[in-house]
């Protein structure tokens, strides 16, 4: 924002925002902004505290819908087959999220599910809420009790949200509690993506990886953080990188559980759709044959997000539309999600996964969120899982159920400074949320050796 | 399942299971007369949905770029729930003979127009998807009813106007394997069943695979088809655009045209409604089966309807003509299943040549070609696809729906293009 145009007044800004709240859906949820009384001098860049709230009726509300759900029929391919992860999934196995496994998560989401344990949870957090760039961004801020403790701000992705990190926050603030030392220590800055959860949502475009990285390093600063890394996942190891690109002095080092290493002749071949390479070892031919396999069967939503995000009307008047399209990510998180709705909780439990989707619910951020794809779309360079030239140091954690397991050949080709090459017995995604203390780990691990500088 | 859901689930089953139950429905070969009778309740509870609509914010954008622009959709959606009257839509295919048989094991609806003149040549006509059988409801007149439509008693068309598997008012598969191919076979057995020893067949969008399929399967009686989405597109330009390479040289300049279109169609992510369902239609389903909303964007959400305002500007394409349409995949809770004919397509292009098979038809192809079309097939492509091109025309009016905007001209091209086949008939 230009220093020379005045700063919108925070009261205009919640009343506009409550009006269209009001005007646009009875169903919108309304957050309950607790800073402190902005006065005609508040400067934008101020820090206010936030505190997390939803009304008792947008609860009952979605309970209501969740109840009058109005069910297609089953889908016509076996439970076996919608059910393959990337290893053995093929063309043709699944028509998406099974409906016996939607019936279970709405029958729970419905009656024993209980929204406000999060929102308890969340509320024992300290949340703030600050204006960079013209827009509201939302964040949690842990500050670690130990001394030397390193800053790092952590973004989550799509479809995720702050939540899928909040079982790492005391693993890195207080590592002596979770197998660690002092000398493990973070302070932690967990952003809420612009136009998901509790951060505002862009009313113009421009808000695509860039910009937001660009403001990250805005966040952190005027944290007073002078000396910090960044780490990502999904979307946030898509804004991570770019913060690691431009490469402002005071980010001396990066952390992603979903590295872009594909070298340029790959994703050359990957674009011709030809047969992996034959001079490719083992795991780079797995990895070629889980992004062409990905690309090929797996992109639909993300397609129809880059490109007509604002055509899925449905995902915010139904909640069933809604979870079904949050389930349906990658084959193998799919699979650990079903399960868990199956009995079978592994890294992930029914309320981790309902309490996300509840957040995108109450919040009416799945089209706002969705868009972050097409402008992503508008200004990128390179796909996902290219990769991008980034010169500063970078730790890795090569996860097993992963889009594609990054080898380590690659990675060490696309981060000439690795730091570290973390590859977890298990992981999804969904790393921190499903396997946190193996996330800690590497997170830890990776930045261990620029502590001392 | 809710009791209200369910009891007007119950309650609109009736009408298809009270004609089904004079009959074995193992072996039952029969044809059974049907109307559509939606039970009220099935209509306010969708009222009371629209009502209910949880909006998001508007785009970020003021163009089309993003999808269908809030300001579009809400006044059509608030429109849907308060003046617009299904029972006229009902009565609209209820003047019209329809009846239900089984074929394969899936019920199939379909309307019947017998043509008073004698020698009507009898015409099977497919819709597409987001379409149905009311994307063809005006060509019914012209086509049955020639002279009454400034054609002569000699052009006149027995109709016959099926409902996909899946679609509308036929039953819904409950196993995979019902792509054109397959639907194409059931065709041919309904105009069997319905004593047709020799007709035409007809098809826009999905339409236009299921009656390349008839012609390529030749099964006895058929004479030819007419489709207006032609599958012309030549390999080595399907390839390039697969790739979304930029234009080889020595195309003509209707080449040119096509290739720039069908690229440009890529790059704006025309397709990405197709893409989505042909690998997860499931997942989308719950969204738009659940919300009024959400179908209709959905469904608006094809570039054939691109053009269409939703308003009154245009008769041919009024806010009643779309919601006659988008009510019916609602009441019939058909989105899903719609949604399935792009997954046993494995989310293919119906525009490619080599995808359809074009050059194994060797039945007669005509083929009209409509100004406002997703792309505009070239002749000299035409005439590769397909060896036995018997008809090509481009007219001046309508769209990818084009006996729906332009019933009248549309009605015209089917009697110009199957007239040489008369006098097989």
């Amino acid at each position: 924002m230009s220093t020379a145009s005045p700063a919108p007044n925070r009261r205009d800004f919640l009343a506009t925002s409550a009006t269209a709240l009001l005007a646009t859906s009875a169903g919108a949820a309304a957050f309950n902004f607790t800073s402190s009384q902005p006065t005609a001098a508040a400067e934008a860049s101020s820090i206010r505290p936030f505190t997390v709230s939803f009304p008792q009726e947008e609860i009952d509300e979605l309970r209501r819908r969740i109840a009058a759900t109005r069910w297609p029929e089953r889908e016509l391919v076996s439970e076996a087959a919608s059910r393959r992860t990337s290893a053995t999934l093929a063309a043709g196995d699944t028509q998406g999220v099974q409906l016996a496994t939607m019936q279970k998560l709405i029958q729970y989401w419905g009656t024993e599910y209980d929204w406000s344990k999060c929102e308890a949870q969340l509320k024992s957090l300290p949340h703030f809420v600050t204006e960079i760039d013209g827009l509201d961004i939302h964040f949690i801020h842990v500050k670690s009790s130990h001394q030397g403790a390193l800053p790092v701000i952590i973004t989550h992705g799509w479809p995720g949200s702050v939540i899928e990190l909040l079982k790492v926050i005391d693993p890195l603030t207080n590592p002596t509690a979770h197998d660690g030392t002092a000398a493990d220590a973070f302070d932690v800055v967990i952003p809420s993506m612009p136009g998901y959860g509790f951060s505002a949502k862009p009313t113009q475009p421009g808000w695509d990886p860039v910009r937001i990285a660009k403001a990250w390093t805005v966040l952190m600063k005027r944290l007073g953080y002078n000396r910090f890394v960044a780490q990502g996942g999904d979307w946030g190891a898509l804004i991570t990188e770019q913060m690691a690109l431009m490469a402002p002095p005071e980010l001396i080092a990066i952390h992603t559980n979903m590295p872009a290493t594909i070298p340029p002749e790959i994703v050359r071949a990957l674009a011709a759709g030809s047969p992996p390479p034959a001079d490719l070892g083992p795991d780079e031919k797995r990895a070629y044959e889980q992004v062409a396999f990905f690309y090929k069967f797996g992109l639909g939503y993300a397609n129809e997000m880059a490109l007509r995000p604002q055509t899925l009307y449905g995902l915010v008047d139904s909640p069933a539309g809604l979870a079904s399209w949050i389930l349906d990510h990658d084959a193998d998180s799919y699979a650990l999600i079903a399960r868990s709705f199956d009995g079978e909780p592994e890294g992930l439990t029914r309320d981790d996964i309902l309490d996300n989707i509840t957040l995108y619910w109450l919040t009416n951020t799945a089209i706002s969120s969705a868009r972050l794809y097409w402008e992503h779309r508008q200004t990128a360079k390179a796909g996902f899982f290219d990769a991008k030239g980034i010169t500063i140091p970078v730790g890795v954690s090569a996860n097993p159920s992963e889009i594609y397991t990054a080898p380590k050949s690659w990675t060490e080709r696309a981060f000439p400074k690795l730091l570290h090459y973390g590859h977890p017995p298990k992981g999804c995604h969904f790393a921190a949320w499903e396997q946190p203390k193996y996330f800690t780990d590497d997170v830890r691990a990776s930045f261990k050796t620029l502590r001392t500088a | 399942m809710k009791l209200h859901t369910l009891a007007a689930a119950l309650a609109f089953g009736l009408c298809i299971l009270s004609a089904l139950s004079q009959a074995n429905a193992a072996e039952d070969r029969s044809i059974r007369s049907f109307k559509v009778q939606v039970p009220q309740a099935a209509l306010e509870e969708l009222r009371r949905r629209i009502a209910e609509t949880r909006w998001p914010d508007r785009e970020t954008v003021d163009d089309q770029s993003q999808g269908i622009q809030l300001a579009k959709l809400k006044p059509l959606v608030e429109y849907w729930g308060t003046g617009y009257d299904w029972r006229k839509a009902e009565a609209k295919l209820n003047t019209l003979p329809q009846f239900m048989t089984t074929i394969d094991g899936v019920d199939i609806h379909f309307i019947h127009v017998r043509s008073k003149r004698p020698n009507a040549l009898p015409l099977i006509m497919t819709h597409g998807w987001p379409g149905s059988v009311f994307e063809l409801l005006k060509t019914v007149g012209p086509l049955t009813d020639p002279t009454a439509h400034g054609g002569r008693a000699e052009d006149a068309f027995d109709l016959v106007l099926p409902s996909m598997p899946g679609y509308g008012f036929s039953g819904k598969p409950t196993e995979t394997g019902w792509g054109p191919d397959r639907i194409a076979q059931t065709w041919a057995e309904l105009m069997k069943r319905l004593g047709y020893t020799s007709y035409v067949a007809q098809g826009g969008d999905w339409g236009s695979p299921v009656s390349s399929a008839m012609a390529r399967q030749a099964p006895t009686g058929l004479l030819g088809i007419h489709i207006n989405l032609p599958a012309v597109v030549p390999p080595e330009i399907a390839a390039v655009l697969a790739v979304g390479g930029s234009a080889p040289t020595g195309l003509t300049d209707k080449e040119r045209a096509a290739f720039d279109a069908l690229s440009a169609a890529a790059k704006m992510g025309n397709r990405s409604y197709a893409t989505m369902m042909g690998t997860r239609p499931q997942t989308i389903g719950y969204a738009i089966n659940d919300s009024p909303a959400g179908l209709a964007a959905w469904m608006l959400g094809h570039p054939g309807f691109s053009r269409w305002t939703y308003d009154n500007s245009d008769p041919e394409k009024s806010p009643d003509e779309v919601l006659d349409d988008i009510t019916q995949y609602w009441l019939s809770d058909s989105a899903t299943s719609a949604g399935r004919l792009y997954w046993e397509y494995g989310g293919r292009s119906v525009v490619f040549a080599a995808v359809e098979r074009t050059l194994e038809i060797a039945l007669p192809v005509a083929i009209t070609v409509f100004p406002e079309e997703t792309y505009l097939a070239p002749e000299t492509w035409a005439r590769r696809a397909y060896p036995n091109l018997i008809y090509f025309h481009e007219v001046d009016k309508g769209g990818h729906f084009a006996a729906w905007e332009q019933p009248e001209l549309f009605s015209a091209e089917l009697r110009a293009a199957f007239r040489p086949l008369r006098q097989d008939f």
